[in-house]
């Protein structure tokens, strides 16, 4: 069992890399901090699930349980308040929204061009690294 | 031919895990098609694995829905992992033990294994293992519309529970 409360990025990213290795059958070689998981790893939706589930047994120690919550991690019901989603693109206030609920997501270049059926496209291997780094240490 | 690809329930601790078990028999069309005889060997009739993954979710996917007491359709989305170490032929039993990994509003992961008894003798030998991730498919694919009924716990699950005393675990 890890120590995870001293856990490092670099060993934070060692464990992502083997989550993601099990889950999504990707090559350690692919699994770079850039790699989109949608784009380049080629995970689907069921996948996220597969992912939450796995970082969740492999950050929890007997002391503290590393619980990810629906939504946390992963965006849902993007589509339930009008005002967030305008013709496919996200607004502004849909923007702030993502930027509130996902603080782990870097938005800078998807924001250029918000498409709703993209957003997935923005989680990385780095996004991933950064959250259970900010929940680690919370 | 009914797609029960178990027998009977043999355990349940709610929430927690469910064993079921299949009898394997030559009675079984699967069988004689798997493998027939050709001109360079005889028959070998043994059970198809991909048959065996399906019982393995079907027990899983019984435990999964008794957690809301199959209000929710329980579908089987991913399998995460399965492997069989050896064949099991007709006249033998085979033994699902699933347990459950995590549960939440979008579906649930399960571990398995897999057992196989072969009379006369006594002892259950652990033949494989098979993981799975089950979707509450009315919770992640919204926007598409599915029946109201529950399609997947279907009178033929109900008997299977009927016959294992545990009736009450699902809703009238």
């Amino acid at each position: 069992m890890p120590d995870t409360a001293a856990m490092n990025r670099d060993e934070i990213f060692t464990h992502v890399q083997s989550v993601l290795e099990e889950a999504l059958g990707a090559d350690e070689e692919e699994i770079t901090l850039d790699a989109s998981l949608t784009g380049d790893l080629e995970a689907e939706s069921i996948d996220f699930l597969d992912i939450v589930f796995r970082l969740e047994k492999t950050f929890s120690t007997p002391d503290k349980p590393f619980k990810i919550s629906q939504g946390e991690l992963f965006p849902e019901n993007l589509m339930e308040n009008p005002e967030w989603v305008k013709d496919g693109q996200f607004t502004e206030a849909g923007m702030d929204m993502l930027r509130e609920r996902m603080p782990h997501v870097d938005f800078s270049e998807f924001e250029k061009n918000p498409e709703v059926n993209k957003v997935a496209e923005t989680i990385t291997v780095k996004s991933l690294v950064d959250f259970i780094e900010r929940k680690l240490n919370q | 031919m009914r797609w029960m690809w178990i027998d009977r329930i043999v355990s349940f601790e709610p929430e927690t895990r469910l064993v079921a078990i299949k009898n394997v028999s030559l009675a079984e069309e699967h069988l004689h098609d798997h493998f027939p005889a050709d001109a360079d060997r005889d028959a070998l009739p043994i059970m198809p694995a991909p048959l065996m993954i399906e019982g393995m979710a079907q027990t899983a996917g019984i435990l999964v829905g008794s957690v809301n007491r199959f209000r929710e359709k329980v579908i089987l989305a991913k399998i995460v992992n399965a492997t069989f170490e050896v064949e099991v032929g007709p006249g033998e039993i085979i033994e699902y033990d699933a347990t459950l990994e995590r549960i939440d509003g979008n579906g649930a992961s399960t571990a398995g294994t897999v057992r196989r008894l072969r009379p006369p003798e006594t002892e259950w030998e652990v033949i494989g293992r098979v993981d799975l991730i089950f979707s509450h498919i009315d919770h992640n694919l919204a926007g598409l519309e599915f029946p109201e009924e529950n399609f997947v716990f279907s009178d033929n699950f109900r008997t299977i529970l009927r016959a294992a005393g545990l009736e009450d675990i699902a809703e009238a």
